[in-house]
């Protein structure tokens, strides 16, 4: 007979154990009887022999071995039974409870999506990231990214490794259909067996298709074939025109494709890349990964990593001097989407502990109620495990329940969510509810059931069973009441942890938002720009390209001024060059000051109204065969030049050998962004203009450009006109990444944004909770002081003294609670300052703020307990007693 | 009358699996073969007899029939397995060792240590 058998026929088995025993009873009986007893007195002294039945019965279920699933059961249905009793407290309970864990779970989901999930790679856990590193620093740091010869070596060298390699690569898309921007990039053919990733329609690359002068062909993204060619499978030996290079389309990528975060429409072979990048030693710019080889380790590929760089380091001393090769397991990397993601989770989890005491206290306030049906209970045999347990069963249902719910929640809402996620969410397809998601709700439900469960539990063991069958009405209050107080100090010492935070976020994003941008952000539109491929070929070409496209967007009607510059301010990407104030080369592998260089033609000032502060702006007399000038900012000006006039200054740069002169100095911009400029590392800038950047660099710069645009109403209405201006006569001029310059300054507060609406939920929810809290407790606690009270208003207490009595009981709690949140909000605040952009130390004003805010709350909850109390009819009470 | 004794920890389980291993036999049963056989030295509390019948069944070295009695009811019938035979088996070996012994320490006379 099997437990199952047993759990399943427990029925059949009560008949069968009440049988037996009314056999053994009968027989007894008959026995007394046969010597002599009547037979009413013969079953009444068959019963003494055996025993109370009912508790030889329980004895028997005990030997059966199933006892704790059939109490569990049993205590299931009494904890539902008892929570529908109390309809009010089980919705408020659950509806809390499944707040706290869904919001608990979706922020969990994210980061198990965003930071936990490994890539969605063959076995990725034996990936490898290749990086060079130097022994010296230089101010980059000591990180680099591969040349191609170097890959080339660490592949022949390297036999504990399989190596691959991809380089960015985007470029106009110009047949078929209109010519648009797309994400492409070159990979080596190896990449795709080395990830495991194959072809959903089609096939990759094959290895003879990697060198020059081989067939050119190219894999397509899902989007692009989505887009272009909708779906259609005969999209395989279509022709693409990417970059100005025609393709034959082999294959179709999935969807999911992804290298780092990025999606990619066009992937073209490696070895066909032109403009002598892959002989070069000294480009470093290609992604290097690597698969360990069955058995081989990473300390085995790392020691032949680094015999490749000795060896190399002593053929080509000019490029590898000091310079080796490390692996490191590919990992994602989420950016600040972490420290966010972590710090919401904390907050949400504060707001889940608030509610957890918010039910401890109510289910500890009705555990007290119950003392005497416990009492009762007790006296009747139920032993001491088993009460507690079954207290912890009915904690265990609200929580799974709760749990439940708030799973739902989380399923319902984690992807809205994740896409509301400023800028993008990295790895944001990843977001799902997996097995380790629920794993987790589940935990998180177990451990709040626990949490709340556990004073009420603790509590079941009645030890003055008599005391507590004797009271009548009034049940034993007594030490509870400690733990009642310490409930509601912790929630209100959360709360005030929450608000002080979402206080502290708000008045950044108010400081942050008033900030000034150092440009005249109305009505300027910006767009990357690419030119027509066939024009990069040759410098003058290119520059006469640019000035041609600036004229045709000046001339679009409501169009006041256009510039070029590579690097907009408040957009991703900046171009920090080493400097010097004497003569030397700075790419000499030393440490320089940085200074952020933007190249720029004249008009640049005009477009974005950068005050002109000494000297003058940049002007077309500026121009390759003329002096070589620059414009700083202030903050360039104090620090390349403290106490002196910098106007006619010499600066070098890396960007051509002569020194560029000092013309003008400028109002600083907050290059990166509102909330990051002020912390950043590197803020000094300079402008030089693009007419005077050297011809071997024309190309490259041309292909970093982006037009500003001055326009004299909202600037979104000149995006079509000024794309159809800028064709050109080839069609395939395009602009991409269209921006205005009041969304760029938004949008760089973003992050502070979001998170002042979330922690304001958080905190606002945790006010509520706390309050809630307070009024519970303290109307339970006053209702348990009627007579008390009675006495007291009987004795001549007059219905204020009473109310200032019940308020400063709760005073005392809400001051204690305030104290360890000031105390407590140390280490948020901390974080806060240390992972958001623009978050200074608290101000007393809004800390005092936060807690007036959370006093009046607090005060208000007591309030009506307190008014109650005051209003109690002695004679009433009195009778109670 | 002699002085009855409780049983010592552990035995109960002993001389039901003996007097079950002399033929199916149900509970009530039991109980008188105990009382008849120890000749009323060993007092067995009855409310103890079913946990234990219970216990030793959900053990597997007792299994249990439903059968007609021969004054016509239905009772529950008890028979040894073979792992409660073994099991017999080896606590009964354990008693005996355990009785010799105790009665080797008791025949030491007393005061002889020359």
């Amino acid at each position: 007979m099997t437990w199952w058998y047993r759990l399943t026929h427990l029925r059949k088995m009560e008949d069968q154990l009440h049988k037996e025993l009314a056999f053994h009873i009968d027989e007894l009986a008959r026995d007394l009887v046969e010597r002599g007893h009547s037979p009413a007195e013969a079953r009444r002294l068959a019963r003494i022999e055996l025993g109370g039945p009912e508790q030889v019965k329980e004895e028997c279920r005990d030997a059966r071995g199933t006892r704790w699933v059939e109490d569990c059961f049993q205590d299931v249905r009494y904890a539902i039974r008892t929570l529908r009793q109390r309809p009010g407290f089980a919705a408020v309970a659950l509806l809390s409870l499944a707040l706290g864990t869904g919001a608990t779970t979706v922020m969990f989901s994210l980061i198990d999506g965003v930071m936990l999930k490994p890539f969605a790679y063959r076995d990725p856990a034996r990936l490898l990231r290749l990086w060079e590193r130097t022994d010296f620093n230089t101010s980059w740091g000591n990180l680099w990214e591969f040349t191609y010869p170097d890959y080339l070596e660490c592949k022949r060298g390297v036999p504990a490794l399989e190596t691959a390699v991809w380089y960015y690569h985007q470029g106009t898309l110009a047949a078929p259909g209109a010519a648009e921007y797309e994400d492409g990039v070159y990979v080596s053919p190896d990449l795709f067996p080395l990830l495991g990733v194959k072809a959903a329609l089609g096939r990759t690359f094959l290895p003879e298709e990697d060198r020059p002068g081989a067939q050119p062909v190219a894999l397509i993204g899902d989007r692009l074939w989505q887009r272009r060619f909708g779906r259609r499978p005969d999209a395989l030996g279509e022709r693409l025109v990417f970059d100005g290079q025609p393709y034959t389309i082999v294959g179709v990528m999935p969807a999911n494709f992804r290298l780092e975060d990025d999606a990619f429409e066009v992937i073209t072979p490696i070895g066909r890349m032109s403009g002598g990048i892959l002989h070069e030693r000294r480009w470093h710019g290609f992604h290097v990964w690597g698969r360990l080889r069955a058995g081989a380790s990473l300390a085995r590929a790392q020691e032949e990593l680094g015999l490749v760089a000795r060896r190399l380091a002593q053929a080509y001393p000019e490029s590898n001097r000091a310079r080796t090769f490390i692996a490191e397991s590919l990992k994602p990397d989420a950016g600040d989407a972490k420290s966010t993601l972590l710090l919401l989770l904390g907050a949400v989890s504060l707001v889940l502990l608030i509610a957890c005491a918010n039910i401890a206290s109510l289910l500890l306030a009705r555990a007290i109620s119950r003392e005497r049906e416990l009492a009762m209970r007790a006296a009747l045999g139920a032993s001491r495990g088993r009460l507690a347990r079954q207290c912890l069963t009915e904690s265990a249902v609200l929580a799974i329940a709760g749990g439940a719910l708030g799973v739902i929640l989380a399923a319902i809402g984690m992807r809205p969510f994740a896409l509301l996620w400023p800028g993008g969410l990295p790895r944001v397809q990843e977001v799902q509810l997996s097995w380790r998601v629920l794993l987790f709700a589940l935990g998180v439900s177990l451990a709040s059931g626990l949490l709340f469960g556990l004073a009420p539990a603790l509590r079941a063991p009645a030890r003055y069973l008599e005391r507590a069958l004797r009271s009548r009405s009034r049940s034993l209050a007594g030490g509870t009441h400690l733990l009642h107080r310490a409930f509601v100090i912790s929630e209100i010492a959360i709360a005030v942890v929450l608000l002080v935070s979402a206080g502290l976020l708000g008045r950044t994003l108010l400081r942050l938002s008033a900030l000034d941008p150092g440009v005249d952000i109305h009505n300027v539109l910006t767009a990357r720009t690419s030119l027509s491929p066939s024009t990069l070929a040759d410098p003058e070409r290119t520059r006469a390209a640019w000035k041609d496209l600036l004229e045709q967007a000046r001339h679009v009607a409501g169009v006041e001024s256009a510039a070029m510059v590579d690097t907009v301010p408040m957009r991703e990407g900046s171009n920090p060059v080493n400097y010097s104030t004497v003569p030397a080369n700075v790419d000499d592998g030393r440490q320089y000051p940085i200074v952020l260089a933007n190249s720029a033609s004249p008009d640049y000032f005009k477009v974005t109204r950068i005050p002109l502060l000494r000297g003058r702006y940049l002007t077309e007399d500026d121009r390759r065969g003329t002096q070589s000038v620059a414009v700083i900012d202030e903050v360039m000006a104090h620090q390349a030049f403290p106490g002196r006039d910098p106007i006619g200054q010499p600066l070098w740069l890396g960007i051509a050998p002569d020194p560029a002169i000092v013309v003008g100095v400028v109002g600083h911009v907050r290059q990166w962004g509102l909330a990051a400029d002020d912390q950043s590392k590197w803020r000094a800038q300079l402008y030089y203009p693009f007419a005077q950047v050297p011809d071997t660099l024309v190309h490259r710069w041309s292909d970093l450009m982006s037009i500003v645009v001055r326009t004299s109403a909202n600037p979104l209405n000149f995006v079509e006109p000024l794309r159809k201006a800028i064709r050109g006569a080839t069609g395939d001029q395009v602009l991409y990444e269209v921006r205005t310059f009041e969304y760029l300054a938004s949008a760089s507060l973003a992050r502070q944004r979001f998170l002042v609406l979330l922690f304001g939920i958080f905190a606002g929810l945790a006010l509520l909770l706390a309050s809630i809290g307070i009024y519970g407790v303290l109307a339970y606690l006053t209702s348990q002081r009627v007579p008390e009270i009675g006495v007291r208003m009987a004795l001549g207490a007059t219905a204020p003294a009473v109310m200032r009595m019940v308020l400063g009981q709760s005073m005392i709690m809400i001051l204690a609670g305030i104290v360890l949140g000031a105390a407590g909000s140390w280490l948020p605040t901390r974080s806060l300052q240390h992972l958001v952009e623009g978050v200074r130390a608290v101000e007393p004003a809004t800390f005092a703020a936060m807690i007036a805010v959370l006093a009046i709350a607090a005060l208000f909850a007591s309030y009506l307990p307190a008014r109650r109390a005051s209003r109690i009819d002695p004679i009433k009470a009195l009778r109670q007693e | 009358m002699p002085a009855k004794f409780d049983l010592p920890q552990g035995t109960l389980d002993l001389l039901i699996l003996k007097i079950v291993a002399l033929g199916p036999v149900h509970g009530y049963a039991i109980a008188q073969r105990l009382h008849q056989v120890s000749r009323d030295v060993v007092q067995v509390p009855q409310g103890s007899l079913y946990p234990a019948l219970h216990r030793l069944e959900n053990r597997g070295f007792l299994a249990a029939d439903w059968k007609d009695t021969e004054t016509g009811r239905e009772a529950k019938f008890y028979r040894l397995t073979r792992k409660g035979r073994a099991q017999l088996d080896a606590e009964a070996a354990g008693w005996r060792r355990l009785t010799e012994a105790v009665s080797l320490v008791l025949a030491l006379s007393e005061g002889g240590a020359e």
